[in-house]
């Protein structure tokens, strides 16, 4: 029994990293209508940023993280600025395309710069590890840190979005844009907002990720990333809760699978629970479902 | 007069088409046999067939269908491995010729038979779901194959899932599916003849289905469902017809990738979501919707990272840069005004 608990308790901490990328996934598609396939990527820089600050310049690990998340935020508007923004009006398969190949770009810049050698990232949490039940349940501070980082994340996103303008004005630009416009939203100005969040959370994402299984490389990113984008789908793309619900779910389902069924069809194993739920609920488990007109 | 003016253009198009693929492979093999191909450009000839064919059964799918899939891989992973396990099965029972030609219909119609059942389900969804889901059939399909082990001895075939040893075989016991280590000793039966004849197959099968009747109907629900229902078109089944003759022409490009390797393992670079990203910007580099151009993006983009070989580990930034460079200069409002402004056309006019 408490060995269930602490797979438990681990496949929390992995949805919840899970549930912070996709929440930028998810913000992303329903106020640009796009998958940023670079998202991943966003992450993956990130990790780079707080390795070459912590290891390699040795500054402590808050403002080691606080760099990394200043870097990817100015990123994300700048991707937004360059790639996507002249594109709003284009299809939206022109638009993936671009994302996939600003994801081509990142992965590629990060190759030449750091080198295609794995690096060990030194984890930036120095909690020491709570035991539970007579120390048979074991909870790492790297696990502590990601639970509660993703709780207190979600709680200040919510607020964010439901008492603030600028929340406010996401909301609207997500509902309908050119009404929004006409209300005075300023449309661009949220959009780079958005991108700017989505990213900053990737940062965060990305610290956390590398603290728990520690190898970066330039490909870090895009396993998880399109992980939390099947959450993000699995909780019902466009809704904030449902990309928490959808990443929590899915880091439970993964450990659990890896634990007591097989760890190498766990992925297979994820994927078609999404095929399953997505049969059942054709937008997700919080998805709303939009009526067609005729 | 006009009706058969019309008919002719369709026809003239597939002519033109397949009149290009035939002059590339007579000059590419005129090169061939004067020595003028370097050992890299003649080990590219297959590949450039297996890219071209899956391209345009992607393109079926998302041009043609109108639906978006991010699982071609996991077809070509079917049909590369159903064929490979055929060949190896029979590589001493029967001559190479008729082999491989069995081993090539196997792939197809496993790979469309898969398409079938995958595409019942999944059909029913629309959209960025339909491509989330088609991305995780292809990832399934690719976890489930390496942890596949099938072994064989006198009492017959052996399966499991475990490893090498659960399978229980005989002394005289060969392996033929050896988990992540995947298919060895496949017969390399594939060559450019055979590439560029199942290329011409692949483009005559898709441009007949786009001018037929049926074809008609695919192109009607594309562009309007609801439209095309209401006036009695049977959606699931011509949903399902396109997707399973794209799934199973991608099989056949599998079929194509298997014999031309002699170890065949499915990995993420060869079969996972990457690729069949990547045969997506192909089609939708080549034009969506476009068969022809779909041949064409395919060769220039499986050329160009060779072609850039020298600059080596900038090759691959280059190509991402090139890849945003040609999507902002085909639809940013400024790029469209700037090629209006100075556009050929336009230029001559003024001349005159």
């Amino acid at each position: 029994m408490s060995s269930f608990f602490s797979y438990l308790i681990n496949g929390i901490s992995l949805g919840s990293i899970y549930a912070i990328i996709a929440l930028g996934y998810t913000m992303v598609y329903g106020i640009a209508k796009m998958l940023n396939f670079a998202h991943g990527d966003v992450i993956m820089v990130g990790s780079y940023m707080t390795f070459l600050m912590a290891s390699s310049l040795g500054l402590p690990p808050a403002v080691a993280v606080l760099v990394a998340v200043v870097v990817c935020t100015v990123l994300g508007i700048t991707i937004e600025k360059i790639a996507y923004k002249p594109l709003r009006k284009a299809p939206s398969l022109a638009v993936l395309i671009t994302a996939i190949g600003v994801s081509y770009f990142l992965q590629n810049a990060a190759l030449l710069i750091f080198g295609a050698n794995t690096k060990m990232f030194k984890s930036v949490i120095s909690l020491p590890a709570i035991q539970l039940a007579d120390g048979s349940i074991n909870i790492s501070g790297e696990t502590q840190v990601t639970i509660v980082a993703c709780v207190i994340i979600m709680i200040a996103l919510t607020t964010f979005i439901k008492k603030t303008k600028a929340g406010q004005a996401m909301l609207a630009v997500s509902e309908d844009k050119g009404a929004a416009e006409l209300m005075g939203v300023n449309v661009n100005g949220t959009i780079s907002l958005t991108f700017a969040i989505g990213s900053a959370l990737a940062a965060v994402a990305g610290v956390l990720l590398c603290s728990a299984y520690p190898t970066l490389t330039p490909y870090t990113g895009s396993m998880p990333g399109i992980k939390a984008f099947v959450a993000a789908v699995f909780g019902g793309i466009g809704s904030i809760p449902g990309a928490f619900l959808g990443g929590i779910l899915l880091g439970v389902i993964e450990n659990m699978s890896k634990a007591y069924i097989s760890s190498q069809l766990s992925d297979a194993i994820v994927f078609s629970v999404l095929i399953i739920v997505l049969l059942v609920k054709p937008t997700g488990i919080l998805g709303k479902k939009i009526k067609e007109k005729v | 007069m006009k009706k058969k003016m019309n008919l002719n253009k369709s026809t003239k198009s597939t002519l033109i088409t397949i009149g290009m693929v035939v002059v590339t492979y007579i000059v590419m093999m005129i090169l061939t046999q004067a020595g003028a191909l370097s050992s890299l450009m003649k080990g590219l000839l297959v590949p450039l067939c297996i890219y071209a064919i899956i391209a345009v059964a992607l393109n079926l799918t998302v041009g043609i269908l109108g639906e978006l899939s991010l699982g071609h891989a996991g077809f070509m992973c079917v049909g590369a491995f159903s064929s490979a396990f055929f060949s190896i099965c029979f590589k001493e029972t029967m001559a190479a010729g008729p082999r491989f030609f069995l081993a090539i219909v196997i792939g197809a119609l496993i790979s469309a038979l898969f398409g079938l059942l995958i595409g019942i389900p999944v059909l029913r969804l629309q959209g960025d779901y339909l491509a989330i889901v088609t991305l995780a059939f292809g990832e399934i399909i690719k976890n489930i194959i390496n942890v596949l082990y099938v072994g064989r001895d006198a009492n017959g075939f052996h399966f499991s899932t475990k490893d090498f040893m659960s399978l229980n075989m005989e002394a005289d016991g060969k392996i033929l599916i050896n988990g992540a280590q995947g298919i060895t000793g496949t017969p390399h039966d594939s060559n450019f003849t055979v590439g560029a004849i199942l290329l011409v197959v692949t483009l005559l099968i898709v441009l007949n289905l786009i001018n037929s009747r049926s074809g008609r109907a695919i192109m009607a629900i594309r562009d309007n469902r609801i439209a095309a229902e209401s006036v009695g078109i049977n959606i699931t089944k011509y949903k399902l017809l396109a997707f399973s003759i794209s799934a199973g022409l991608a099989g056949l490009a599998g079929v194509l990738y298997a014999h031309n390797l002699s170890i065949l393992q499915a990995q993420p670079k060869n079969f996972g979501y990457n690729m069949s990203i990547m045969i997506l910007v192909y089609v939708v580099l080549g034009g969506i919707g476009n068969i022809r151009g779909s041949v064409i993006a395919s060769v220039i983009l499986v050329l160009l990272p060779e072609l850039m070989r020298e600059l080596n580990d900038y090759r691959m930034l280059i190509y991402s840069i090139v890849l945003i460079g040609i999507m902002l200069f085909n639809w940013a409002p400024k790029a469209k005004l700037f090629r209006e402004k100075y556009s050929l056309k336009r230029l001559l006019k003024k001349d005159n």
